[in-house]
Protein backbone atom coordinates (compact mmCIF):
# COMPACT_ATOMS: atom_id res chain seq x y z
CA UNK A 1 0.00 0.00 0.00
CA UNK A 2 1.37 3.46 -0.91
CA UNK A 3 0.23 6.32 0.54
CA UNK A 4 0.54 10.54 0.01
CA UNK A 5 -0.19 13.80 1.61
CA UNK A 6 -0.92 16.84 0.52
CA UNK A 7 0.88 19.68 2.94
CA UNK A 8 -0.11 21.84 0.85
CA UNK A 9 -3.57 21.68 1.86
CA UNK A 10 -3.19 20.26 5.08
CA UNK A 11 -4.49 22.32 8.09
CA UNK A 12 -2.83 20.49 10.92
CA UNK A 13 -6.21 19.30 12.86
CA UNK A 14 -4.30 15.94 13.55
CA UNK A 15 -7.36 13.73 12.96
CA UNK A 16 -4.62 11.04 10.89
CA UNK A 17 -1.77 11.53 13.43
CA UNK A 18 -3.83 10.63 16.14
CA UNK A 19 -5.95 7.64 14.24
CA UNK A 20 -2.56 6.42 12.60
CA UNK A 21 0.82 7.51 14.63
CA UNK A 22 2.76 4.98 13.64
CA UNK A 23 2.22 6.47 9.69
CA UNK A 24 1.16 9.71 10.08
CA UNK A 25 3.11 12.64 12.40
CA UNK A 26 2.75 16.32 12.44
CA UNK A 27 5.89 18.76 12.42
CA UNK A 28 6.92 21.75 14.54
CA UNK A 29 4.43 23.88 12.26
CA UNK A 30 1.97 21.74 12.64
CA UNK A 31 2.33 20.00 9.25
CA UNK A 32 1.55 16.40 8.50
CA UNK A 33 4.26 14.34 7.00
CA UNK A 34 4.86 10.68 6.70
CA UNK A 35 6.67 8.50 8.65
CA UNK A 36 6.02 5.46 6.42
CA UNK A 37 5.23 5.69 2.70
CA UNK A 38 4.56 2.13 2.65
CA UNK A 39 3.32 1.17 5.29
CA UNK A 40 2.22 -2.25 5.89
CA UNK A 41 -1.02 -4.04 4.99
CA UNK A 42 -2.44 -4.72 8.60
CA UNK A 43 -2.75 -0.71 8.55
CA UNK A 44 -5.01 -0.28 5.87
CA UNK A 45 -8.53 -0.47 8.13
CA UNK A 46 -6.95 2.67 10.22
CA UNK A 47 -5.33 4.79 7.42
CA UNK A 48 -8.69 4.39 5.44
CA UNK A 49 -10.36 5.65 8.64
CA UNK A 50 -7.42 8.36 8.73
CA UNK A 51 -8.58 9.68 4.87
CA UNK A 52 -12.54 9.97 5.67
CA UNK A 53 -11.95 12.12 9.36
CA UNK A 54 -9.33 14.45 7.16
CA UNK A 55 -11.26 17.82 7.39
CA UNK A 56 -9.37 18.63 3.82
CA UNK A 57 -8.65 15.13 1.77
CA UNK A 58 -5.33 15.73 2.08
CA UNK A 59 -4.37 11.52 2.39
CA UNK A 60 -4.30 9.09 -0.71
CA UNK A 61 -4.36 5.85 -0.69
CA UNK A 62 -2.71 4.58 -4.11
CA UNK A 63 -2.63 0.40 -3.58
CA UNK B 1 -39.87 -4.82 21.26
CA UNK B 2 -38.51 -6.54 18.62
CA UNK B 3 -35.25 -4.51 16.84
CA UNK B 4 -36.26 -5.25 12.86
CA UNK B 5 -33.35 -4.20 10.83
CA UNK B 6 -34.85 -1.39 8.49
CA UNK B 7 -35.11 -1.06 4.56
CA UNK B 8 -35.98 2.00 3.95
CA UNK B 9 -33.01 4.83 5.79
CA UNK B 10 -33.62 8.20 5.47
CA UNK B 11 -31.16 10.34 6.32
CA UNK B 12 -31.71 14.39 6.97
CA UNK B 13 -28.47 16.50 6.52
CA UNK B 14 -25.88 15.82 4.05
CA UNK B 15 -23.24 17.44 5.43
CA UNK B 16 -19.80 15.80 7.52
CA UNK B 17 -22.02 13.30 9.68
CA UNK B 18 -24.98 12.53 7.84
CA UNK B 19 -22.42 11.61 4.60
CA UNK B 20 -20.34 9.70 6.90
CA UNK B 21 -23.27 7.75 8.58
CA UNK B 22 -24.58 6.42 4.94
CA UNK B 23 -21.45 5.51 4.51
CA UNK B 24 -21.36 3.82 7.75
CA UNK B 25 -24.69 2.11 6.75
CA UNK B 26 -23.28 0.53 3.54
CA UNK B 27 -19.88 -0.74 5.81
CA UNK B 28 -21.99 -2.30 7.73
CA UNK B 29 -23.73 -4.34 5.39
CA UNK B 30 -26.91 -2.11 4.93
CA UNK B 31 -28.71 -2.60 1.18
CA UNK B 32 -31.39 -1.46 1.21
CA UNK B 33 -33.29 2.14 0.09
CA UNK B 34 -30.68 4.52 1.07
CA UNK B 35 -31.98 8.68 0.86
CA UNK B 36 -29.66 11.46 1.85
CA UNK B 37 -31.27 14.75 2.25
CA UNK B 38 -29.17 17.90 1.99
CA UNK B 39 -30.33 21.63 2.44
CA UNK B 40 -27.31 22.95 0.58
CA UNK B 41 -26.55 22.05 -2.95
CA UNK B 42 -23.56 19.92 -2.28
CA UNK B 43 -22.81 16.86 0.06
CA UNK B 44 -20.44 17.41 2.88
CA UNK B 45 -17.28 19.70 2.36
CA UNK B 46 -14.54 21.74 3.87
CA UNK B 47 -16.48 23.41 6.12
CA UNK B 48 -13.54 24.62 8.36
CA UNK B 49 -12.40 26.45 5.26
CA UNK B 50 -15.09 28.67 5.28
CA UNK B 51 -13.89 31.23 8.11
CA UNK B 52 -10.34 30.46 6.69
CA UNK B 53 -8.43 29.89 3.42
CA UNK B 54 -11.92 29.90 1.55
CA UNK B 55 -12.72 33.64 2.27
CA UNK B 56 -9.05 34.49 1.08
CA UNK B 57 -8.56 32.44 -1.67
CA UNK B 58 -10.60 31.75 -5.00
CA UNK B 59 -11.77 28.33 -4.80
CA UNK B 60 -15.48 27.42 -5.75
CA UNK B 61 -17.81 25.80 -3.82
CA UNK B 62 -17.31 22.78 -5.65
CA UNK B 63 -13.58 22.41 -4.88
CA UNK B 64 -14.37 22.27 -1.73
CA UNK B 65 -17.15 19.19 -1.95
CA UNK B 66 -15.13 16.49 0.30
CA UNK B 67 -14.73 12.53 -2.14
CA UNK B 68 -17.19 9.73 -0.90
CA UNK B 69 -17.71 6.72 -1.30
CA UNK B 70 -19.92 4.69 -3.64
CA UNK B 71 -23.23 5.31 -1.63
CA UNK B 72 -25.74 3.73 -4.32
CA UNK B 73 -28.34 6.09 -2.04
CA UNK B 74 -30.96 8.73 -3.30
CA UNK B 75 -29.06 12.55 -2.96
CA UNK B 76 -32.03 14.73 -2.60
CA UNK B 77 -29.33 17.86 -2.36
CA UNK B 78 -31.17 21.89 -1.96
CA UNK B 79 -33.80 20.02 -0.05
CA UNK B 80 -34.99 20.28 3.65
CA UNK B 81 -36.80 18.47 6.06
CA UNK B 82 -39.67 20.61 7.09
CA UNK B 83 -41.66 18.20 9.35
CA UNK B 84 -41.70 14.71 11.17
CA UNK B 85 -44.99 12.56 11.13
CA UNK B 86 -43.43 9.43 13.68
CA UNK B 87 -46.83 8.00 14.07
CA UNK B 88 -47.19 7.98 10.26
CA UNK B 89 -43.35 6.76 9.55
CA UNK B 90 -43.04 9.92 7.33
CA UNK B 91 -40.55 13.05 7.12
CA UNK B 92 -41.75 15.79 4.68
CA UNK B 93 -39.23 17.12 2.60
CA UNK B 94 -39.29 20.19 0.24
CA UNK B 95 -36.88 20.96 -2.31
CA UNK B 96 -36.09 24.77 -2.06
CA UNK B 97 -39.53 26.41 -2.99
CA UNK B 98 -41.58 22.86 -4.23
CA UNK B 99 -44.32 22.00 -2.97
CA UNK B 100 -44.03 19.46 0.70
CA UNK B 101 -43.97 15.83 -0.11
CA UNK B 102 -44.13 12.87 2.39
CA UNK B 103 -40.99 10.23 2.75
CA UNK B 104 -41.93 7.30 4.32
CA UNK B 105 -38.68 5.79 6.53
CA UNK B 106 -38.52 2.74 8.68
CA UNK B 107 -35.09 4.05 10.42
CA UNK B 108 -34.39 7.86 10.14
CA UNK B 109 -30.81 9.41 11.20
CA UNK B 110 -31.34 13.02 12.03
CA UNK B 111 -27.64 15.26 11.45
CA UNK B 112 -28.98 18.47 9.73
CA UNK B 113 -26.93 20.15 12.54
CA UNK B 114 -27.60 23.79 13.60
CA UNK B 115 -27.33 27.24 12.36
CA UNK B 116 -26.22 30.07 13.24
CA UNK B 117 -27.96 32.60 15.81
CA UNK B 118 -28.70 36.02 14.36
CA UNK B 119 -28.83 39.11 15.88
CA UNK B 120 -32.15 40.63 16.15
CA UNK B 121 -32.68 43.55 14.07
CA UNK B 122 -29.50 42.25 12.27
CA UNK B 123 -30.93 41.95 8.74
CA UNK B 124 -29.36 45.04 7.25
CA UNK B 125 -26.96 44.94 4.24
CA UNK B 126 -23.28 44.58 5.01
CA UNK B 127 -24.34 42.49 8.39
CA UNK B 128 -23.50 38.47 8.10
CA UNK B 129 -23.76 35.21 9.46
CA UNK B 130 -21.50 32.29 9.25
CA UNK B 131 -22.36 28.98 8.47
CA UNK B 132 -22.65 27.99 4.69
CA UNK B 133 -21.14 28.08 1.65
CA UNK B 134 -23.46 31.03 0.62
CA UNK B 135 -23.03 32.71 3.96
CA UNK B 136 -19.46 32.71 3.11
CA UNK B 137 -19.74 33.76 -0.52
CA UNK B 138 -21.72 36.83 0.30
CA UNK B 139 -19.06 37.33 3.18
CA UNK B 140 -16.33 37.20 0.50
CA UNK B 141 -17.89 39.03 -1.59
CA UNK B 142 -18.00 42.03 1.12
CA UNK B 143 -14.71 41.52 2.46
CA UNK B 144 -13.26 41.91 -1.10
CA UNK B 145 -15.04 45.61 -1.79
CA UNK B 146 -13.75 48.70 -1.33
CA UNK B 147 -11.15 47.64 1.64
CA UNK B 148 -13.91 47.39 4.21
CA UNK B 149 -13.86 47.94 8.12
CA UNK B 150 -14.83 44.58 9.77
CA UNK B 151 -16.78 44.32 13.36
CA UNK B 152 -17.14 41.29 14.58
CA UNK B 153 -19.57 40.85 16.91
CA UNK B 154 -19.01 37.48 19.89
CA UNK B 155 -14.94 36.32 20.36
CA UNK B 156 -15.65 32.45 19.68
CA UNK B 157 -14.01 30.00 17.40
CA UNK B 158 -15.27 31.56 14.27
CA UNK B 159 -15.36 35.11 15.40
CA UNK B 160 -11.76 34.95 16.59
CA UNK B 161 -11.32 32.89 12.97
CA UNK B 162 -12.86 35.93 10.93
CA UNK B 163 -10.88 38.32 12.97
CA UNK B 164 -7.82 36.75 11.82
CA UNK B 165 -8.89 36.52 8.63
CA UNK B 166 -9.89 39.95 7.94
CA UNK B 167 -6.52 41.05 9.30
CA UNK B 168 -4.45 38.63 6.75
CA UNK B 169 -6.55 40.59 3.73
CA UNK B 170 -5.47 43.67 5.60
CA UNK B 171 -8.69 44.96 6.96
CA UNK B 172 -9.26 47.06 9.93
CA UNK B 173 -10.71 44.64 12.18
CA UNK B 174 -12.50 44.61 15.55
CA UNK B 175 -13.53 42.23 17.54
CA UNK B 176 -16.30 42.30 20.18
CA UNK B 177 -17.48 40.42 23.04
CA UNK B 178 -19.04 40.72 26.54
CA UNK B 179 -16.15 38.33 28.51
CA UNK B 180 -13.07 40.05 29.18
CA UNK B 181 -10.82 37.97 26.90
CA UNK B 182 -11.52 36.01 23.34
CA UNK B 183 -12.44 32.55 23.28
CA UNK B 184 -13.30 32.63 27.52
CA UNK B 185 -16.50 30.35 26.68
CA UNK B 186 -14.99 27.50 25.24
CA UNK B 187 -11.10 28.00 26.86
CA UNK B 188 -11.06 29.53 30.22
CA UNK B 189 -9.91 33.29 30.69
CA UNK B 190 -6.61 32.21 31.36
CA UNK B 191 -6.00 30.67 27.28
CA UNK B 192 -8.65 34.10 26.62
CA UNK B 193 -5.57 35.96 27.60
CA UNK B 194 -2.97 34.34 25.42
CA UNK B 195 -5.64 34.41 22.46
CA UNK B 196 -5.84 38.30 23.54
CA UNK B 197 -1.84 39.06 23.31
CA UNK B 198 -2.05 37.06 19.51
CA UNK B 199 -5.24 39.34 17.94
CA UNK B 200 -3.38 42.70 19.77
CA UNK B 201 0.00 41.51 18.38
CA UNK B 202 -1.91 41.06 14.42
CA UNK B 203 -3.33 44.27 14.74
CA UNK B 204 -7.11 42.66 15.60
CA UNK B 205 -8.75 45.78 17.60
CA UNK B 206 -10.43 44.28 20.69
CA UNK B 207 -13.37 45.40 22.35
CA UNK B 208 -13.46 42.99 25.44
CA UNK B 209 -16.42 43.13 28.05
CA UNK B 210 -18.93 45.10 25.85
CA UNK B 211 -22.09 44.05 25.14
CA UNK B 212 -23.96 44.64 21.93
CA UNK B 213 -27.07 46.92 21.76
CA UNK B 214 -27.86 47.06 18.00
CA UNK B 215 -26.20 47.26 14.83
CA UNK B 216 -26.82 51.07 12.93
CA UNK B 217 -26.96 52.15 9.77
CA UNK B 218 -29.77 53.10 6.40
CA UNK B 219 -29.47 50.94 3.27
CA UNK B 220 -26.27 49.37 4.26
CA UNK B 221 -24.56 49.01 7.75
CA UNK B 222 -22.53 51.76 9.52
CA UNK B 223 -21.36 50.50 13.07
CA UNK B 224 -21.81 48.08 15.85
CA UNK B 225 -23.80 50.17 18.68
CA UNK B 226 -22.14 49.27 22.18
CA UNK B 227 -23.94 48.61 25.71
CA UNK B 228 -21.48 51.02 27.46
CA UNK B 229 -22.77 53.91 24.68
CA UNK B 230 -19.52 53.38 22.05
CA UNK B 231 -20.01 53.18 18.46
CA UNK B 232 -17.89 50.55 16.47
CA UNK B 233 -18.11 51.97 12.76
CA UNK B 234 -18.20 49.25 10.72
CA UNK B 235 -18.95 48.75 6.61
CA UNK B 236 -18.95 44.61 7.32
CA UNK B 237 -20.37 43.16 10.57
CA UNK B 238 -20.08 39.68 11.73
CA UNK B 239 -22.24 38.05 13.94
CA UNK B 240 -20.55 35.16 15.13
CA UNK B 241 -22.69 34.54 18.85
CA UNK B 242 -22.93 30.36 18.27
CA UNK B 243 -25.49 28.50 16.75
CA UNK B 244 -28.73 26.52 17.46
CA UNK B 245 -29.64 23.21 16.60
CA UNK B 246 -31.72 22.75 13.25
CA UNK B 247 -35.11 21.25 15.37
CA UNK B 248 -37.81 23.20 14.33
CA UNK B 249 -38.79 20.85 12.13
CA UNK B 250 -39.20 18.30 14.71
CA UNK B 251 -41.30 20.26 17.00
CA UNK B 252 -44.58 18.44 17.70
CA UNK B 253 -43.17 15.60 16.45
CA UNK B 254 -42.69 12.82 19.70
CA UNK B 255 -39.03 13.53 19.52
CA UNK B 256 -37.39 14.64 22.36
CA UNK B 257 -35.70 18.06 22.08
CA UNK B 258 -34.01 20.30 24.51
CA UNK B 259 -30.59 21.29 23.59
CA UNK B 260 -30.88 19.50 20.47
CA UNK B 261 -32.21 15.77 20.17
CA UNK B 262 -32.24 14.24 23.09
CA UNK B 263 -30.66 10.84 22.58
CA UNK B 264 -29.64 7.73 24.61
CA UNK B 265 -26.30 6.70 25.19
CA UNK B 266 -26.11 5.15 21.54
CA UNK B 267 -27.53 8.20 20.18
CA UNK B 268 -31.01 6.39 20.07
CA UNK B 269 -33.31 9.38 19.96
CA UNK B 270 -35.88 9.70 22.59
CA UNK B 271 -39.67 9.62 22.25
CA UNK B 272 -39.98 7.95 18.93
CA UNK B 273 -38.83 4.80 17.55
CA UNK B 274 -36.51 4.18 14.70
CA UNK B 275 -34.19 7.19 15.26
CA UNK B 276 -30.86 8.10 16.19
CA UNK B 277 -28.98 11.47 15.58
CA UNK B 278 -25.88 12.46 15.13
CA UNK B 279 -22.86 15.49 14.94
CA UNK B 280 -24.14 18.72 16.22
CA UNK B 281 -27.53 18.32 16.57
CA UNK B 282 -27.16 15.46 18.32
CA UNK B 283 -27.48 15.89 22.79
CA UNK B 284 -26.79 12.37 24.35
CA UNK B 285 -26.45 10.46 27.54
CA UNK B 286 -22.60 11.20 27.90
CA UNK B 287 -22.05 7.92 30.03
CA UNK B 288 -18.90 9.04 31.68
CA UNK B 289 -20.13 12.22 32.54
CA UNK B 290 -23.59 11.23 33.59
CA UNK B 291 -24.97 14.45 31.58
CA UNK B 292 -26.32 15.28 28.45
CA UNK B 293 -23.47 16.63 26.54
CA UNK B 294 -23.52 18.28 22.78
CA UNK B 295 -20.35 19.18 20.89
CA UNK B 296 -20.41 21.09 17.77
CA UNK B 297 -17.00 19.92 16.77
CA UNK B 298 -15.80 17.74 13.35
CA UNK B 299 -14.19 14.83 14.75
CA UNK B 300 -17.34 14.35 16.62
CA UNK B 301 -19.17 14.44 14.22
CA UNK B 302 -17.57 11.44 11.63
CA UNK B 303 -17.53 9.75 15.22
CA UNK B 304 -20.86 9.58 16.18
CA UNK B 305 -22.07 9.13 12.24
CA UNK B 306 -20.20 6.05 12.87
CA UNK B 307 -22.18 5.28 16.34
CA UNK B 308 -25.68 6.18 14.92
CA UNK B 309 -25.45 3.84 11.81
CA UNK B 310 -24.89 0.78 14.28
CA UNK B 311 -27.73 2.13 16.56
CA UNK B 312 -30.21 2.36 13.42
CA UNK B 313 -29.43 -0.97 12.45
CA UNK B 314 -28.96 -3.07 16.01
CA UNK B 315 -31.42 -1.06 17.81
CA UNK B 316 -30.98 0.72 21.56
CA UNK B 317 -29.06 -2.30 22.36
CA UNK B 318 -25.95 -1.05 20.37
CA UNK B 319 -23.13 0.19 22.27
CA UNK B 320 -22.86 3.61 23.85
CA UNK B 321 -20.65 6.56 22.22
CA UNK B 322 -18.26 7.13 24.84
CA UNK B 323 -15.03 8.91 22.82
CA UNK B 324 -12.87 11.91 23.54
CA UNK B 325 -12.47 14.16 20.98
CA UNK B 326 -10.44 16.65 19.89
CA UNK B 327 -10.83 20.11 17.81
CA UNK B 328 -9.23 22.80 16.59
CA UNK B 329 -8.49 26.57 15.74
CA UNK B 330 -6.05 28.16 13.11
CA UNK B 331 -5.75 31.92 14.47
CA UNK B 332 -3.03 33.85 12.27
CA UNK B 333 0.24 31.81 12.22
CA UNK B 334 -0.84 30.01 15.10
CA UNK B 335 -2.33 26.63 15.77
CA UNK B 336 -4.42 25.84 18.80
CA UNK B 337 -5.72 21.85 19.79
CA UNK B 338 -7.75 20.73 22.08
CA UNK B 339 -8.30 17.29 23.49
CA UNK B 340 -11.12 16.18 25.44
CA UNK B 341 -13.70 19.01 26.24
CA UNK B 342 -12.61 21.38 29.23
CA UNK B 343 -15.23 23.63 30.53
CA UNK B 344 -14.60 27.26 30.93
CA UNK B 345 -14.07 27.29 35.02
CA UNK B 346 -11.68 24.55 34.67
CA UNK B 347 -7.90 25.49 35.74
CA UNK B 348 -5.30 25.41 33.27
CA UNK B 349 -1.75 24.08 34.51
CA UNK B 350 1.27 25.13 31.99
CA UNK B 351 3.08 21.46 31.97
CA UNK B 352 5.12 22.43 29.03
CA UNK B 353 6.31 25.56 27.23
CA UNK B 354 5.63 29.11 28.19
CA UNK B 355 2.30 31.02 27.23
CA UNK B 356 4.09 34.23 26.85
CA UNK B 357 5.75 32.85 23.68
CA UNK B 358 2.59 31.31 22.73
CA UNK B 359 4.39 27.82 22.93
CA UNK B 360 2.89 25.55 25.52
CA UNK B 361 1.00 22.71 26.35
CA UNK B 362 -1.52 22.90 29.40
CA UNK B 363 -4.04 20.49 31.41
CA UNK B 364 -7.61 21.53 32.14
CA UNK B 365 -8.49 20.42 35.69
CA UNK B 366 -11.86 20.16 36.97
CA UNK B 367 -12.56 21.20 40.98
CA UNK B 368 -12.00 17.88 42.09
CA UNK B 369 -8.51 17.91 39.91
CA UNK B 370 -9.69 15.69 37.31
CA UNK B 371 -8.47 16.47 33.73
CA UNK B 372 -10.78 17.63 31.69
CA UNK B 373 -8.46 18.53 28.39
CA UNK B 374 -5.30 19.11 27.45
CA UNK B 375 -4.68 22.27 25.10
CA UNK B 376 -1.59 22.44 23.07
CA UNK B 377 -0.81 25.92 21.76
CA UNK B 378 1.68 26.05 18.52
CA UNK B 379 2.48 22.53 20.16
CA UNK B 380 1.35 20.31 17.57
CA UNK B 381 4.62 17.79 17.48
CA UNK B 382 3.65 16.94 21.08
CA UNK B 383 -0.16 15.77 20.13
CA UNK B 384 0.87 11.98 20.39
CA UNK B 385 2.35 12.59 23.47
CA UNK B 386 -0.43 13.59 25.22
CA UNK B 387 -3.17 12.05 22.94
CA UNK B 388 -1.89 8.55 23.72
CA UNK B 389 -1.07 6.29 20.93
CA UNK B 390 -5.01 6.03 19.19
CA UNK B 391 -8.09 8.80 19.43
CA UNK B 392 -10.10 5.85 20.79
CA UNK B 393 -8.28 5.83 24.12
CA UNK B 394 -9.33 9.55 25.02
CA UNK B 395 -7.23 11.30 27.46
CA UNK B 396 -4.04 9.62 28.54
CA UNK B 397 -4.18 7.49 31.62
CA UNK B 398 -0.75 9.36 33.49
CA UNK B 399 -2.98 12.99 33.74
CA UNK B 400 -4.99 11.36 35.82
CA UNK B 401 -4.37 13.29 39.26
Amino acid sequence: MKITVNTDVCIGAAMCTGLSPQVFTLDEEGIVSLRETNPPEELRARIEQAVGFCPVAAIKIQD
Amino acid sequence: MVHRTPRRITIVGASIAGLRAAESLRRRGYDGALTLVGEEAITAYQRPALSKSYLTGDRQASDLVLPRQDLDADLRLSTRAVQLDTAARQVWLREDDGPPYPQPYDGLLIACGTRARRLPGGDLAGVHTLRTVADADALRADLRTGGPRVAIIGGGFIGQEVAATARGLGLDTTLIDPLPVPGARALGLRTGQVLAGLHTDHGTRLRMGCGVTGVEGGDRVTGVRLSDGGLVPADVVVVGIGVEPAADWLAGSGVLLDNGVRCRGNLAAYGAPGIAAAGDIACWDHPRLGRPVRIEHWENAVRQADTAAGTLLDGVSAPAYDTTTMFWSNLYDSRVQVVGHPGPDDTLEIVEGDPKTRRFVGIYRNDTGGPTGVLLFNMAHRLADYRGTGLDEGLPSSLAS
